[in-house]
């Protein structure tokens, strides 16, 4: 049960094309990754908003094949 | 009572509740020990749940707040978020904050 972090990327920047996404690997097993998602429309959500919106991103797969995925989310500055 | 019944009136008649694998006492997941540290340190009371003790609690509480992971906060019946959120939030000082704010007793000074 693994992803790899180029369909992690791919699957938030379908979701999300204007997003700025960097992908950490925490573990070297496929299951544990860092991962930062900037893009506009997050503006005005809450944090538990954001993050549900990349959770949705990943269809279904959070929890599942992706074991942990520490996500900090945010806006373009400026 | 349906399992979602069954969490509504956890996180509501608690003040802060944390779904989490394994208990306090022995946290069985690394992101879920970090949320018990952190809610430790503040020194807030709280109500810990074991998801590893139920198959329907565990997947119930994830529908519950559309929510795919476990730890899970829950203060004043209102989903905070899991555990980077909560770290998020105590770094900037926020999760202290809202305890106070929301007339939670705390043992360190917000």
């Amino acid at each position: 049960m693994a992803m790899d972090a180029g369909e992690i990327e791919r699957l938030i920047k379908a979701a999300l094309p204007d997003a700025d996404v960097t992908i950490r690997d925490l573990a070297g097993d496929g299951d544990h990754y860092a991962a930062s998602v900037v893009s506009a429309s997050f503006k005005g959500k809450s944090r538990v908003q954001q993050h549900q919106i990349v959770y949705q991103a990943l269809q279904g797969q959070m929890g599942g094949k992706l074991h942990a995925l520490a996500l900090q989310t945010g806006t373009p500055e400026g | 009572m349906s399992i979602q019944d069954f969490i509504r009136n956890e996180v509501t008649s608690n003040d802060v509740v944390l779904f989490m694998k394994g208990s306090p006492q022995f946290p069985q997941c690394g992101f879920s020990g970090q949320v018990v540290q952190i809610l430790d340190h503040i020194g807030v009371p709280y109500k810990g749940l074991n998801v590893l003790e139920s198959l329907e609690l565990r997947d119930g509480i994830k529908q519950y707040s559309n929510w795919p992971t476990i730890p899970q906060l829950y203060v004043k019946g209102e989903f905070v978020g899991g555990c980077d959120i909560v770290r998020e939030m105590f770094q900037a000082g926020e999760l202290q904050s809202m305890f106070k704010d929301k007339g939670l007793a705390t043992t360190t000074v917000a």
